[in-house]
């Protein structure tokens, strides 16, 4: 039986590795989607393993729904990406700069 | 099950499904139908979530939606705003050419998602409909799809927002991991049974769902997107997203740490009052150096939801209601703001800059008077509403014990004043740069006249709104 710290540490872990990754990724937009999607994966982790212990099935419902809305956003998320490289023929992170002040 | 709980929410998301049925088969030209039917809708809505106030509180749908009179000043709110930023952006979408009934729909689902978050009385049902309103709002933004400016911001706006649904969301599993509940009531009451600022966990989950809210109003720290997001959106996109949904976010900050966490307000009113204050000094600092109007506007929101936040963390029934007035003021006050701004566009030009406002009194002396009791109202200046709006917080922050904080507002309103009165002072003492005539539907003129005249007569006679955001707080036990 692996207890319930286990799973919270790597969930902590992959949520920190996710906002790690937003803040050091200079390069591409497209590694922003993956952290993000990776930030409520790692959520989901912690919920099913509260869930489990807990012996409560609300979590996993929860994390049912979250994947459904995870889903729903990274279809805005590369519908706007292709646009945004229609428009501006880059999805460079560090060429998203026009406005400034 | 008892649906009638959720009746406004049932009929807006059956019109939406009409609407969009409806417009498929509509021919090019006839736009406009879809247009009058979702201003009906809206004001339908408006009515039945009237209809829906009783006076007590009633949960239902197991426990997960809530109906009150809070929710219902809320909706009202929120329907009635959105109703005259749709006729202010119906001139924006005609000029700029992108007249499609799209802008209309999503906004119709950002306006479902927003009565979803102010009836939640679950922590899921407050995700969904956060969600609901983030993705409609996200999709907007990047409405002008040949516009780079625009589709940047929206990536900006994505970005940012699922980081802070990820950060809200950890909160929440961690507190779900603590009490194992989701019920709002039910985390009041594992809340209530413990020492808040003794207990690390509970703390730790506190930081991430008050940074999750913050970001929703898009206070410093998380600020980030503001600006880029409203200079590069869409003028009638701005004007949405700079005025409804801030009812929506102040309705998730009353539902979440007022009524589910108010034992807790030692914990989350610290964090809120370092939140409040820098976004009421870093909002007015750098407004000042904007020369891009909608920018400034933007930098202003920062420094209003500073105020807005330093009213909630009080924990009082007259700290909340002042929030709430402030909220329903101030999206009233930004709504006619940026409508001037349209107002002062025309087909293929949009205006942007201060300089467009330069002689506004010779050019059409009535809009000038209507952008000045806007900026008047922004400033808070007797006797709009804005003074009334920002006394009363400070009224509250100080009854609550917070004496050096109420008079860093004062001061901060004070310098914030200078970039409003710098551009009052353009439209009554410089030269026009241009003559071209402002030109606007008598829908547009009737309703922003509305708007002004609005904001001195609640100035002049606050009591009215107030009493109603008061007795609101007092029916939700706040």
């Amino acid at each position: 039986m692996i207890p319930l710290s286990h799973f919270l540490i790597v969930a902590a872990l992959l949520f920190a590795i996710s906002v790690a990754g937003m803040f050091l990724n200079r390069k591409n937009v497209l590694i922003l989607l993956m952290c993000i999607e990776m930030m409520l994966l790692s959520v989901n982790l912690n919920f099913v393993a509260f869930s489990h212990y807990l012996g409560d099935m609300a979590g996993q419902v929860f994390v049912f729904f979250i994947l459904t809305v995870a889903a729903a956003e990274a279809a805005i998320g590369l519908a706007i990406l292709v646009v945004l490289f229609r428009n501006r023929r880059t999805i460079n992170v560090e060429q998203l700069d026009s406005m400034k002040g | 099950m008892n649906f009638t709980i959720a009746m406004p929410e049932i009929f807006l998301l059956s019109t939406i499904c009409l609407i969009l049925l409806i417009d498929v088969m509509l021919r090019e030209d006839c736009r406009m139908i879809s247009y009058l039917l979702t201003q009906v809708a809206l004001l339908a809505t408006a009515l039945l979530a009237y209809g829906a106030m009783d006076g007590d509180k009633t949960t239902g749908l197991n426990g997960m939606y809530v109906r009150d009179d809070l929710a219902g000043v809320l909706k009202i709110s929120i329907l009635l705003l959105t109703f005259g930023v749709f006729v202010y952006a119906r001139k924006y979408l005609k000029d700029q050419n992108i007249w499609q009934s799209e802008f209309f729909l999503l906004g119709l689902f950002a306006v479902l998602g927003m009565l979803v978050m102010v009836s939640a009385n679950h922590l899921l049902v407050v995700y969904l409909g956060l969600e609901l309103l983030a993705l409609s709002m996200y999709a907007l933004v990047a409405f002008n799809r040949d516009d780079g400016r625009s589709s940047e911001a929206a990536m900006k706006y994505f970005v940012l927002g699922a980081v802070a649904s990820g950060l809200l969301l950890y909160g929440i599993s961690i507190l779900y991991g603590l009490s194992g509940k989701l019920e709002l009531p039910e985390v009041l009451a594992f809340v209530s049974a413990q020492n808040v600022l003794e207990n690390i966990p509970l703390l730790f989950a506190l930081v991430f769902i008050v940074a999750g809210i913050a970001f929703k109003f898009g206070a410093v720290p998380f600020h980030m997107w503001v600006p880029d997001v409203y200079q590069g959106a869409p003028t009638a996109v701005t004007m949405f997203l700079g005025s409804v949904p801030k009812l929506a976010a102040l309705a998730m900050l009353l539902r979440v740490l007022a009524e589910s966490m108010g034992t807790a307000q030692p914990g989350w009113g610290q964090l809120l009052l370092v939140f409040g204050l820098l976004s009421v000094l870093l909002g007015n600092f750098s407004a000042i150096a904007q020369f891009n109007l909608k920018r400034m506007l933007a930098y202003s929101t920062i420094a209003h939801m500073g105020f807005i936040l330093l009213g909630a963390l009080t924990g009082t029934t007259q700290g909340y209601s002042a929030a709430l007035f402030y909220t329903i003021t101030y999206a009233m006050m930004a709504a006619g703001g940026f409508a001037v701004l349209i107002l002062l566009g025309r087909a293929g030009f949009e205006a942007e800059t201060l300089d467009d406002l330069k002689g506004l009194n010779e050019r059409n002396p009535w809009y000038a008077f209507m952008m000045m009791v806007f900026l008047f109202s922004m400033a808070g200046i007797p006797p709009t509403v804005g003074f009334y709006a920002k006394l009363s917080i400070i009224q509250a922050v100080m009854q609550a014990g917070y004496l050096w904080p109420a008079v860093f507002m004062v001061v901060m309103s004070v310098i914030g004043a200078y970039y409003y009165l710098r551009a009052i002072k353009m439209m009554y003492f410089d030269k026009p740069e241009e003559n071209a005539p402002i030109k606007a539907d008598l829908d547009f003129t009737v309703l922003i006249s509305v708007n002004g005249v609005l904001m001195v007569l609640l100035g002049i006679f606050p009591s009215a709104l107030m009493s109603i955001c008061s007795a609101a707080m007092v029916a939700s036990h706040l």
